[in-house]
């Protein structure tokens, strides 16, 4: 090969490298073989102790992943394709995307969703952006019962514009609702905000009053974005119900293991009409010459590719496989099981605050209903959950790491795979550290 | 659209019938009932009114369903997959054996640090291998792809001006005419005017027109390296001076780095921000469009910007904990810990949840382990091999813009075949179709009249690169003799083309349920 290129060594090929830039070490280990890399994978795996028992939600949920779900995303005619810009050859990919879409579209109640986006926080601030595209508005309000996580997501993307970012207090004092009030946020908010962001249920599992919500931004002519967990709408009104312009959410909670924190997926969904200002890829269905149905990326001057620097947002490569998996994952489990996951991890959670209550051990911090999570509030939490961490039990998230005038209180979620016998151990557990 | 069309694969939804699925769950215990109904119930009035129509299916017919559809795609592990500047290379299964393993797969981002050594120790030991291959001082592994790794790398050299005071008057990002499309989009996200900086006759950065728009209104530049036209920029030591001198940020786009492992280290170089791109040069799956991942590595004047938290050694000696790790042994006193929320205060804010796209970094880390330092240099030499070799068997049947040696990936255009013929390179590229090969990506880069843009890399035998090569020379052949069979392609794949135009005029972007 050498010789039809016409040079007489591989480093003529890079002899265009000056000479003060190359390269002066690279110090990577050796290379393994394959057993000797499995040995080394797994053994950063025994280094993870994962919990025995475990009520950890915040944001990412254990939750089961049916066995089908590794089988069709470990197809690698999915897994090692790339985006469809070729679509004759890529109809399997695009009539996924189309079907995931169909699907979020169904289970949100909105008109249009995309092929997805990095996670839910990202999600969520490419909705307050566009928002802020649809209104020409500069200002958006969030909730503080938002997950603290999105809320830093969301400044980081309006800092990109500079767009002002207003916390829209929630009523966290102890014995209040733990809800966004939308007297609260009708006082907060004027004909300069764009959007009004709220989470369903909210960061403690609180089930907030979205339509007054909805209406409070809508009374001054800005956009509700409502940031749902997907599980939930199994059971809870989809947001097209209540008023909802846009829907931003994390996917992970269908079919996409924990891993860690990533990869996730993140879901936006909107109304037609606002389509050309939706970020992300869209698959439309079409025909070619021969009266065949086909699929194809469409809306496309709304992207980087051929907007450039006017395009609705940078995004490219998204999270195709794991959108694949959502789609999977709410086909193998249809209405009846998505309903039955959701009924089994709110009445686990009551179950489970039921226990607490009744041995004495904690109380709600808040008054309001909850989902499947729940904010229980005992005293000396920190040591206490320290204490079960060591014995191999996570006892939810210790909420004052980023709310710190909620001492005390921790967060415990369940789903469907919370077991009784996990509620009886956690409750004697929990009595034994006072 | 619907009953006069031929369904190639029906939607999903025209197989559920009701009361069929796949999975069923467990009923709540009477014990757990009892105990629930002393708590708040949902309110009523916040109750789903009607049921989502997600479709009712066996597993079977799910899995028939989703096989039949794979079905309908090319991917690397059927055949050639030449798409430039995505870096199509084979992706190892070790990689998805090991990013499977329960420990790391069921491993929850908030679990207590106590609990998630193994998590940790993988994150921080990725960062060390992707620091000494790039040469950079710190790094981040929390952008999720590409476009999001420069998002990150814009929001923190603002952040660098701003700490200096003049990044009110720093509004422009300098992109070569070259570039991405995501670069100046990425511009844009962050409140900057993108400025395009036109090429030389040579296929690098016209480094006059670039000293011209230098200035103290220059935030960055933000260039590919090797460019998008698998070119190496030879002058890339002055344009880094001038950027310096300017006072602005120097950022590499990494999308190419599969041309120059073990030859160039762009930290090393000069730049002060890079991202990488873990499905293009370090094999993770393309997934038909993610996850990727785009951590990004900064020299040591951007570290305190990076997005965290970042997962450190809190206790122990980091010497001794590569050492051990590269031979695969664990460091008993060390503790990997997230950074504290607030270690640093200038840093620009989370990206995104969490530390980032840990399955794909499972994937890198076994993928740069297993090729090891001579295993990732032979990467580049081959990947710059190949390319090479195409270069020249190709220069005959088609224009070659640039004529000189090029690294990963070299761009043909098709304009004699246009000009002389009336067959654009869209016409081939679907001609290509029909050889069971992917085409090359098709125009881009913008500046190259009718570009094909192919990047084999190294994964590809010589046999499939001269079947390649038979292949174009084929169609270029038939484009001077039968240009109307390359107008009619494909004609061997399950649709023909289709009608983008109509799918943008008129979007139907989701199934209408009662439509069937």
């Amino acid at each position: 090969m050498l010789s039809a290129i016409g040079v007489s060594s591989l480093d003529d090929l890079f002899a265009d490298i000056p000479a003060t830039v190359r390269a002066t070490r690279f110090e990577v280990p050796p290379p393994l073989t394959e057993q000797e890399v499995r040995a080394e994978l797994a053994r950063l795996a025994d280094r993870n102790a994962l919990p025995r028992i475990s009520f950890l939600g915040a944001g990412a949920y254990r939750h089961l992943v049916p066995s089908v779900v590794g089988e069709v995303i470990g197809r690698s005619e999915f897994s090692t394709s790339y985006t469809p810009y070729q679509p004759e050859v890529s109809q399997g990919t695009l009539q996924s995307i189309y079907e995931f879409q169909s699907l979020i579209c169904e289970l949100t109640g909105m008109e249009v969703a995309t092929a997805s986006h990095y996670d839910g926080a990202t999600a969520t601030a490419e909705a307050a952006l566009m928002a802020c595209r649809l209104t020409r508005r500069d200002r958006i309000a969030i909730s503080s019962a938002v997950n603290p996580q999105v809320r830093r997501v969301v400044e980081t993307y309006c800092s990109g514009p500079g767009i002002e970012v207003v916390v829209v207090p929630a009523d966290l004092a102890a014995g209040g609702s733990g809800l966004t009030g939308p007297d609260v946020a009708g006082g907060i908010l004027d004909a300069g905000f764009a959007c009004l962001v709220a989470q369903q249920p909210n960061f403690f599992g609180g089930i907030e009053p979205m339509r007054e919500l909805a209406e409070a931004a809508h009374a001054v002519g800005a956009q509700f974005v409502a940031v749902v967990e997907p599980t939930s709408l199994a059971l809870l009104q989809a947001p097209g119900e209540y008023g909802a312009d846009i829907v931003a959410a994390e996917g992970q909670p269908l079919g996409i293991p924990l891993s860690y924190g990533g990869p996730y997926v993140g879901l936006m969904a909107a109304r037609m009409e606002s389509v050309r200002q939706m970020p992300g890829r869209l698959v439309g269905a079409t025909s070619d010459a021969k009266g065949r149905r086909g699929y194809v990326l469409t809306l496309q001057a709304r992207e980087q590719h051929i907007r450039r620097e006017k395009a609705a947002s940078n995004i490219c490569t998204n999270q195709a496989l794991c959108a694949l998996a959502a789609a999977t994952y709410l086909t193998a489990v249809g209405p009846a099981g998505l309903r039955e996951v959701a009924e089994l991890s709110v009445t686990q959670a009551r179950h489970l605050a039921a226990a607490i209550e009744a041995a004495g051990l904690g109380e709600r911090r808040f008054s309001a209903a909850y989902f499947a999570e729940v904010a229980i509030q005992l005293p000396d939490a920190a040591r206490r959950h320290a204490e079960l961490a060591r014995q191999g039990i996570v006892g939810g998230y210790l909420i004052e790491r980023d709310y710190p005038e909620l001492r005390d209180t921790l967060l415990l979620a369940a789903t469907e795979l919370t077991r009784d016998e996990e509620i009886d151990a956690f409750v004697a557990a929990l009595r034994a550290t006072r | 659209m619907g009953g006069e069309l031929t369904v190639v694969e029906p939607l999903i939804f025209a197989a559920s019938h009701p009361g069929r699925r796949a999975v069923r769950f467990p009923v709540a215990s009477a014990v757990a009932a009892s105990a629930a109904a002393g708590q708040p119930a949902l309110p009523a009035a916040q109750l789903r009114s009607r049921a989502a129509r997600l479709p009712e299916v066996s597993e079977l017919d799910l899995l028939r369903h989703f096989n039949r559809l794979s079905h309908l795609n090319h991917a690397i592990d059927l055949g050639f997959y030449p798409l430039g500047s995505c870096t199509m290379k084979y992706n190892p299964k070790v990689n998805e054996w090991a990013a499977r393993l329960p420990g790391l797969a069921e491993s929850h981002p908030l679990d207590p640090d106590e609990l998630a050594q193994g998590s940790l120790e993988l994150e921080w030991l990725l960062a060390e291998l992707l620091k000494e291959i790039s040469g950079f001082a710190a790094l981040s592994l929390q952008p999720a792809a590409g476009a999001h790794g420069e998002l990150t790398g814009l929001l923190m050299a603002r952040a660098y001006h701003r700490s200096r005071g003049d990044a009110a008057t720093r509004t422009k990002v300098l992109v070569p005419d070259s570039s991405h499309g995501t670069n100046p989009a990425t511009a844009t996200m962050v409140g900057y005017s993108a400025v395009t900086i036109p090429s030389n006759d040579r296929g690098g950065i016209d480094l006059a027109a670039l000293k011209a728009a230098l200035g103290p209104d220059t935030a960055a530049l933000m260039i590919t390296n090797p460019s998008t036209l698998g070119i190496f920029e030879d002058q890339i030591d002055q344009v880094l001076s001038a950027v310096k001198a300017a006072g602005a940020i120097a950022y590499m786009d990494g999308a190419n780095l599969n041309a120059i492992l073990g030859r160039f280290r762009p930290g090393e170089a000069g730049f002060d921000v890079m991202h990488f791109n873990l499905h293009k040069t370090f094999s993770t799956p393309h997934g038909g469009g993610g996850p990727g991942a785009g951590p990004v590595g900064v020299s040591e004047r951007l570290a305190p910007f990076l997005p965290g938290p970042l997962p450190m050694l809190a206790d122990g000696d980091p010497e001794a904990v590569i050492r051990n790790a590269w031979r695969g042994r664990s460091t008993p006193d060390a503790r990997f810990a997230l950074e504290a929320a607030d270690a640093r205060p200038s840093a620009i804010g989370r990206v995104r949840s969490f530390t980032g796209n840990f399955g794909m970094f499972v994937r890198a880390y076994t993928y740069i382990r297993s090729n090891g330092d001579a295993g990732l240099r032979q990467v580049s030499n081959d990947a710059v091999l190949a390319a090479n070799y195409l270069r020249v068997q190709l220069a005959g049947s088609f224009d070659l813009p640039y004529d000189r040696i090029c690294k990963h990936e070299v761009v043909l255009s098709g304009r004699r075949q246009k000009r002389e013929h009336g067959v654009s390179t869209l016409d081939m590229a679907k001609a290509i179709l029909d050889h069971r090969i992917h085409p090359p990506t098709i125009y881009f880069p913008l500046i190259v009249e009718e570009a094909m843009m192919i990047e084999p890399t190294e994964t590809e035998s010589l046999e499939t690169l001269d079947r390649f090569v038979e292949t174009m020379r084929a169609i270029a052949e038939q484009a001077a003799s039968d240009p109307d069979a390359l107008r009619g392609a494909p004609l061997t794949t399950p649709v023909g083309r289709l009608d983008e135009a109509t799918a943008a005029r008129r979007p139907d972007l989701r199934h209408e349920f009662g439509a069937t």
